[in-house]
């Protein structure tokens, strides 16, 4: 039974139509003990299905256990996203991208295929001179319209810069991870273990924090 | 888009059943189904697609220290984005300075009472807004909060980061924003179970004892969402009486995991690396208790975001900007607009056009500056 009825179809192939070129998906996934798997696989297959310019990759976290380490993968399901030249920029979702995230999603999609809009020049310039290495995880739920936003602006700061990683974080499917960093308001952003970020804030907030670090 | 009929749910994940609301249009957000639902025996899943606006071409520009504009708008939601339109059509030179585009309106899940749209998503009204003014090239400050204003012939507008912009008038139209509790641990707190979106944040209370705070509509429907998925939602209300719609009030009472506290207040909110408990104060018989819970949803209502002008406008006991039917307030070439101001009734349309005329009302002024 697919996930997408017609009308969902018909919206994201108009979406997908703007990709610019091509991208890669790569999906990771686990046969057993994993019950968000099976239901992003089957999102990650509709969404490639919608154009040409979408390549799909599977893996198993277990058995190919060397892809998943070059890609830093520790948890399914989780979805790495390439350009076309299988360039890695440490766009990652963590679970699945579902409800008001299909937007992130989307949105990332289009920015690595190249459709950006373009950054204010203090703000690329602020971007361009981290140099420390960061990761961000941004702990997102399926029903805030606010988490998207975070999660875009933390994946295009990734974009722009290779120090930069980001990742979605779907907090019911990693509750270990909730309690871990004390998530119980989204959108929330770890960054490099060490600071924290509440809510969607705009990119000169993230850009704050990062350059104290 | 509309709530949708007759269609059940299953739990997604271990989190509880997430069930569709009837067709009560709640003002802000509304629990649907937003992940995985049966739709006529159907797996469905639906998204909330707002993303198909990119391709819109924009000529706006960034705002200038160094030069002296016609008028800055402070604001980015209906009535200051209304006012951009406004005065980029007059020809003035227009800036326009806000932390975040769509103030209230993005936050709110279904507009149908703004003409034009029978039913619009508040985010996609917002993109509209915002397309519109892009289209001219307005200077625009974004992400940062104002902290001052000064008054004279030439008005200073200084941003939290220390810089400073120059123009001949003001336009403000900064709205309103939700009121904080102000009790020790709120701040400390938030993000560590102190919450201000329900719909957000219902399903990381799983299974836990959660308290809302205040009993109007807000309030209740918050109070909806999470008694669905909490082990205990306990409302609690300043006054006597809940003050929400009678139609909101019923649905939460058809939930068992919920009780009130009437004519109570919370004096502190505690807990170590997270919320653990409040104390609560009985405003009868002042007498004060601790309560375990692991999240505080605190939906008090509004208040406007008009600090940086106390002292340099006229604003009355709400804190509100006072204005004249023309938008002028009590300074000469300062204007405001919205819900920031003391204009009753507090509605997308209307702000909208009082950013109309308090642009209209900036541009008279100017006009006779140059005369």
């Amino acid at each position: 039974m697919p996930l997408f009825n017609d009308e969902i179809k018909k919206q994201l192939s108009a979406i997908v139509s703007q990709l610019e070129n091509g991208v890669t998906i790569v999906f990771f996934t686990q046969e057993i003990e994993c019950p968000a798997c099976s239901d992003t696989h089957s999102f990650v297959q509709e969404i490639a299905g919608l154009s040409d310019r979408l390549t799909l990759r599977i893996y198993d976290l277990v058995k190919d256990s060397e892809t998943a380490a070059r890609y830093g993968i520790d948890k399914v399901p989780a979805i790495a996203l390439l350009d076309n030249a299988d360039n890695d920029y440490g766009i990652r979702f963590y679970g699945m991208p579902g409800g008001y995230e299909i937007n992130s999603f989307l949105g990332a999609l289009l920015e690595i295929s190249g459709k950006k809009q373009p950054l204010a020049a203090p703000v690329a310039g602020r971007i361009a001179a981290i140099k420390k290495d960061i990761h961000m995880q941004v702990f997102v739920s399926l029903s805030c319209p606010y988490c998207p936003g975070a999660v875009s602006t933390a994946h295009r700061l990734a974009l722009e810069n290779s120090h930069i990683r980001a990742d979605m974080v779907e907090s019911t499917t990693f509750p270990h991870l909730m309690v871990k960093y004390n998530v119980s308001s989204v959108p929330k952003t770890i960054i490099n273990e060490t600071h924290e970020l509440i809510g969607a804030q705009p990119i000169e907030k993230f850009l704050d924090i990062l350059e104290k670090i | 888009m509309p709530a949708k009929k007759n269609a059940t749910a299953r739990p997604f994940y271990g989190m509880p059943v997430l069930d569709i609301v009837d067709d009560t249009v709640y003002n802000i957000f509304n629990i649907r189904c937003t992940i995985l639902c049966y739709e006529d025996g159907i797996f469905a899943m639906e998204f909330h697609l707002t993303i198909a606006a990119l391709s819109g071409e924009t000529r706006a520009l960034e705002l200038e220290k160094s030069r002296l504009y016609d008028v800055i708008i402070l604001g980015g939601g209906p009535a200051a984005l209304t006012a951009a339109v406004y005065c980029m059509r007059k020809g003035v030179s227009t800036g326009l300075i806000t932390m975040d585009f769509g103030g209230q309106v993005a936050e709110t899940s279904s507009v149908e009472n703004y003409m034009g749209y029978k039913y619009i998503e508040g985010i996609d009204l917002v993109d509209k807004f915002r397309e519109q003014v892009r289209q001219f090239p307005i200077g625009i400050s974004e992400g940062r909060k104002i902290a001052a204003i000064s008054d004279g012939a030439i008005k200073h507008t200084t941003l939290d980061d220390g810089s400073v912009y120059q123009s001949r008038t003001l336009i403000i139209a900064t709205g309103k924003s939700w009121r904080r509790l102000n009790v020790p641990g709120e701040r400390e707190f938030t993000g560590r179970g102190v919450a201000y979106c329900a719909t957000c944040d219902a399903p990381l209370f799983s299974g836990k004892r959660v308290i809302v705070v205040g009993g109007g509509n807000s309030g209740i429907e918050a109070a909806i969402d999470l008694a669905r998925v909490a082990e205990q939602v306990t409302v609690m209300q300043f006054l006597s009486q809940l003050t929400a719609d009678t139609i909101l009030v019923e649905k939460l009472r058809q939930y068992p995991n919920v009780d009130f506290l009437y004519e109570h207040e919370i004096t502190e909110i505690k807990g170590a690396q997270a919320v653990e408990s409040v104390t609560v104060k009985n405003r009868q018989s002042e007498e004060t208790r601790d309560i375990p819970a692991s999240g505080i949803f605190i939906e008090i209502g509004l208040l406007p975001n008009s600090d940086f002008s106390r002292g340099v406008l006229e604003h009355n006991e709400n804190n509100e900007i006072i204005v004249d039917c023309a938008c002028h307030t009590s300074c000469p070439g300062i204007f405001a607009a919205g819900d920031v101001t003391s204009v009753p009734y507090k509605q997308i349309i209307i702000a909208a056009g009082e950013g109309a005329k308090a642009a209209l009302s900036a541009c008279d002024y100017i006009a006779k500056i140059h005369d």
